[in-house]
Order: structure tokens, then C-alpha cells, then sequence
């Protein structure tokens, strides 16, 4: 990060819009857990094929965010999100959305590596079966595809046939990755991905989301906030369901535009 | 030493005492039976006991039917409850949830899982036997069904609460419909508990005599017809006990040592079950 590339990108600072293509637009946003109101009017474009991240205090809605892209909330009764979230000009909040389908488009990591009870290839292979019908070589070429894209298939190649549950946690995570991956979603959201993680696997997987920019639009919520400066090309500041400030991330840090931004990532918050 | 310190080591050692006082009257009472049982039980085992039927008074003979008459009433007795316990297990754990129906079948469950087991005979037998004039195999399977069913269902969904919603999450995330969240994740990552479940439930289900003397009754001869009474080891132990012919006792013993170690035996495999499954394999 230095003050050239700052300077590159005045123009999208200003606007607060990214200067590509949005593959995702939020408007008016709102979500109730309950009565209790997590986000107010929330309004922003998530740029197609960009890291965008959220960062700001515990329980200031930046997953629950995340969890409105993909309509994770629906899961449970007593959670409703109000307005408009676009995706390729589909309100994917209107009612008769076909959820599954949005969910394999939008596909998701979480905070904690989540494997499940089967081998590593099977991992992977549940969901590609689930919308695709391919024979065992197409499969076994896809699941080293995803493995590959995960940074995992050295690790993973040998013990395919082994349960991903023997596997240690940042292998888990890149596991969870790379089932995520490899259903060829258009959007991956990463819930706080490396929370869990040791430094070594965190850097690995940073990595893999630079990487990954070049296929997908990422969205990220992380409370590392050096994270955040290091992976995304958009950053929103989130404080008790607001969003705060948007913008580019170099700009966020450098020359924050709100005096409540600044004092959260200079660390005086409060 | 301290006062305050001495104080607390003797109630430490007292309370310890009495923990394992009570440990032990437990504990003996337990031993007492399998002792009895064996002393009384171990000499009738013999290869007999599973060639011959059971025997009139003053003749040699074994349990052989009535091992098969419990076997089968017993085995079709799982195949009917299993289906229908795990079943609502799941419904209760991921559909239900809160909701009235599932509130109310909670209840209802739970009080069926306490319902004395003749109450549950005295039902079949009006409901079934009653009606098609005669004890049966299918009447007795049935009955013990009933009483299998509470057990399976409050397994399958104590199961199933042990899922963490993070893993039923990321199997949603991936685009699965609901179902198959169920069958290939959620029920996957208990499945040995839930066959735990299953396994006590037959423990359960192959010691119930009231529920038998109103609906397989029992017979003294070789039979296979599971429309006909049946013979089971059960109620050949209540007939036979209390008979005053000595070698229909001592088949009784040896039917009563059969039935506990088949029990212990299912329950030890449960266990391992259970045990490979906590550790997430």
C-alpha cells in the first residue's frame, strides 16, 4: 500500500462506488432477528470479480450482512431482511426465489471449518452432484480442480478416500474452500475464514483469495483488520447495523472519511 | 495445617465415603442377580437348548422355539419401529422444531416412553388379537413396537440436537435442499448414536413379557407361523418359573441367563458404537 496506488483510485472514492461492473447491489437493507433490528438501510454495490470486506465491532451486523447475500437467515423462523439485494437484476429477497439454486450461486465459508462426515473427496463431490450430472472421470477431474484452486491437492492427493475430519484445521478450512469452490459459485462469502486459524494457514488462505478474485466477487467479514487492508479492494465500516463508510480500502485506512472509521482502525475506539 | 483446611479434608473424605457407599449397595444388588442367575442358569446351558423345543413335564428338551419365536418377533418388531421412530426423530429435531405439532408429539411421546408395557399388551390385545380371533408372532411384534418406538424417537432427536448448526449450515450453503441435508450430513454425523438408539431399544424389547402374554402368548411346539401363537423366551420364563416340575425351572434359569447376556451384549456393542462416533469417526 503506498500513495501512488492511493492515488490511482480518487475517482472511486468519491462516488463511494466501486469502478467496476457491481455484481451484487444492496438497497435499503434492512433485517430484523426479531424485533430486534440488526441492519439499517444498508446501501452498496459489491464489485464483480473484487474482494470486498466488512470490518467493524462484535454484533455491528457485518455477518449478518453476509448472511442476507446468500439468505442464510431463512434457515430460521423470526428473521426477515427488508429491501433489495440485486444479483445479475434479480431481487433474490422476492418471494418465490429459488433459494437453493441462489445458495449454489452464492456459495459461503465459514468462521469455523465445517467438514462433513466423509471422505475428502466426497467433500467435495456432494455438492457438484447436486446441480451436475457427471460421469466418475469428469467428477475426479473437478474435485482435483477445486482442490488445486484450494491450495490442497499436494496435501489432500493421496488421502482422498480418508475422512476430512482427520484433517488439521487450517486443512479443514481450505477443504471448506474448496467444496465451496469447486460448485463453481459466482460469489463466495468468507465468514471471518481465519478466525480459527494459526498465522501460517491464515497467510495461506489470503492468498488463495487473491487468487480467487480473478474468477469470483468475494466478500469477506474479518476482525483482523490488517486483513481486511491486505485482501480487499473495497472496504465498509460497520457500527450497530449502520454502514458507516464505504469506499476503497486503501482510501478507508489512509484517509478515512468519518471521524468514527478512523478511530476504529487507529484503535480508539470508544 | 490449617483448621479451615483440615475441616475441608474431612469433608472431602466424608462425602467420599458415602458416594462410594451408595456405589457400592447399588452395585451389589446388581452382582447378587447376575450371580444367582448364573449359579442357577449356567448349568442348563448346554447345545440342547438350541436344538430342542421346549419340553412337557419330565422329558429332555431345550428353548429352541421359543429362541426363534424371540428373534423374530423381536427382529420384526425393530423392522417396524425403526422406520417410523427415526423417522420422527428427524421431523421433531429439523422440521418441528418449536412448532405445536411438534411440541404436542414431544408429549405424547413422552408419555407413551413411560406407559406401563401391560397397558401397551392390553391394547394390542383389544385392537388386535381381539379382532382376528387369536394370539400371533404379528401381535406380539406389534405390541413391542409400540414400546420401541418412544425410545427410537427420543434418540434420534437428542441425536440430531448434537449437530452443530454451523455443519447444517454449510451443507444449506452449498445450494442442498433440505433432505438431503438430512440423509447425507446431519444424519450421517450421528448415525452412531442413532443406532445406539435402535440397539437399547431391542435390549428393551427382548426382556418385555407383559406385553407378549396378551398378544404372541406362547406354544409348545416347534412353530414358524408368525400368525399363530408363538413361542418366546420371555413367557416360557414366567410359565416355566412358576411350575413345579424342576426341569422346567432350571430351562427357565437358563432362558433368563440367555436373555441378559444377549442384552449385555447388545448394550457393549452400543457402546463401542457410541464411542467411535463421539470420536467423530
Amino acid at each position: 500500500m503506498n500513495f501512488e496506488t492511493v492515488a490511482a483510485r480518487p475517482v472511486a472514492a468519491e462516488l463511494h462506488l466501486p469502478p467496476v461492473a457491481p455484481k451484487m447491489s444492496i438497497r435499503n437493507l434492512d433485517f430484523f432477528y426479531g424485533r430486534f433490528q440488526g441492519l439499517k438501510g444498508i446501501n452498496l454495490d459489491v464489485a464483480e470479480r473484487r474482494v470486498t470486506a466488512f470490518i467493524g465491532p462484535s454484533g455491528c451486523g457485518k455477518s449478518t450482512l453476509l448472511r442476507t447475500l446468500n439468505r442464510m437467515y431463512s434457515l430460521y423462523p423470526g428473521q426477515r431482511a427488508v429491501g433489495e439485494i440485486m444479483l445479475d437484476g434479480e431481487n433474490i429477497l422476492a418471494p418465490g426465489v429459488d433459494i437453493n439454486m441462489l445458495r449454489a450461486k452464492v456459495g459461503m465459508v465459514f468462521q469455523k471449518p465445517t467438514p462433513f462426515p466423509m471422505s475428502i473427496y466426497d467433500n467435495i463431490a456432494f455438492g457438484v452432484g447436486l446441480y451436475e450430472r457427471m460421469s466418475p472421470r469428469q467428477m475426479d477431474e473437478r474435485v482435483e480442480w477445486a482442490l488445486t484452486k484450494a491450495a490442497m491437492w499436494n496435501e489432500a492427493k493421496d488421502k482422498l478416500k480418508q475422512s476430512g475430519m482427520a484433517l488439521s484445521g487450517g486443512q479443514q478450512q481450505r477443504l471448506c474452500i474448496a467444496r465451496a469452490v469447486a460448485v463453481k459459485p459466482e460469489v463466495l462469502l468468507l465468514d471471518e475464514p481465519t478466525s480459527a486459524l494459526d498465522p501460517i494457514s491464515t497467510a495461506k488462505i489470503e492468498e488463495l483469495i487473491t487468487e480467487l478474485k480473478e474468477d469470483y466477487t468475494i466478500a469477506i467479514v474479518t476482525h483482523n483488520m490488517q486483513q481486511a487492508a491486505r485482501v480487499s479492494d473495497f472496504t465498509g465500516y460497520m457500527y450497530l447495523g449502520e454502514l458507516i463508510e464505504f469506499g476503497a480500502t486503501d482510501d478507508l485506512f489512509l484517509k478515512p472519511k468519518r471521524k468514527e472509521t478512523e478511530d476504529y482502525i487507529t484503535g480508539r475506539f470508544g | 495445617m490449617t483448621p479451615l483446611y483440615r475441616r475441608r479434608l474431612l469433608a472431602n473424605r466424608w462425602n467420599l465415603a458415602m458416594s462410594l457407599g451408595t456405589m457400592a449397595f447399588g452395585m451389589a444388588f446388581l452382582l447378587w442377580i447376575l450371580w444367582v442367575l448364573f449359579a442357577n442358569g449356567f448349568s442348563a446351558l448346554s447345545p440342547t437348548l438350541f436344538t430342542q423345543p421346549t419340553p412337557p413335564p419330565g422329558s429332555a428338551g431345550g428353548l429352541a422355539n421359543a429362541i426363534y419365536g424371540s428373534v423374530m418377533i423381536v427382529l420384526v418388531a425393530t423392522f417396524i419401529s425403526t422406520p417410523i421412530g427415526v423417522m420422527a426423530g428427524i421431523y421433531l429435531a429439523e422440521y418441528g422444531k418449536d412448532g405445536w405439532l411438534a411440541q404436542l408429539t414431544r408429549f405424547i411421546n413422552d408419555i407413551l416412553l413411560s406407559a406401563p408395557s401391560i397397558v401397551i399388551g392390553l391394547f394390542v390385545y383389544t385392537v388386535y388379537v381381539m379382532q382376528v380371533g387369536h394370539f400371533s408372532g404379528w401381535a406380539g411384534s406389534v405390541a413391542l413396537a409400540l414400546i420401541a418406538v418412544p425410545v427410537v424417537v427420543r434418540t434420534t432427536e437428542n441425536m440430531l440436537h448434537l449437530v452443530p448448526a454451523s455443519l447444517r449450515e454449510a451443507a444449506v450453503a452449498l445450494g442442498a435442499p433440505m433432505w438431503k441435508v438430512i440423509l447425507k450430513v446431519t444424519l450421517k454425523a450421528v448415525r452412531g448414536g442413532v443406532v445406539t438408539g435402535i440397539l437399547l431399544a431391542v435390549a428393551r424389547m427382548s426382556g418385555e413379557t407383559a406385553p407378549l402374554l396378551f398378544t404372541a402368548l406362547n406354544n409348545q411346539f416347534w412353530s414358524t407361523d408368525m400368525n399363530a401363537p408363538m413361542a418366546n423366551l420371555p413367557v416360557v420364563i414366567f410359565q416355566f418359573a412358576m411350575s413345579p416340575f424342576e426341569d422346567w425351572k432350571s430351562l427357565a434359569w437358563g432362558a433368563a441367563l440367555l436373555i441378559t447376556l444377549t442384552v449385555l451384549l447388545l448394550n457393549i456393542a452400543a457402546r463401542t458404537l457410541f464411542r467411535q462416533t463421539a470420536a467423530g469417526r
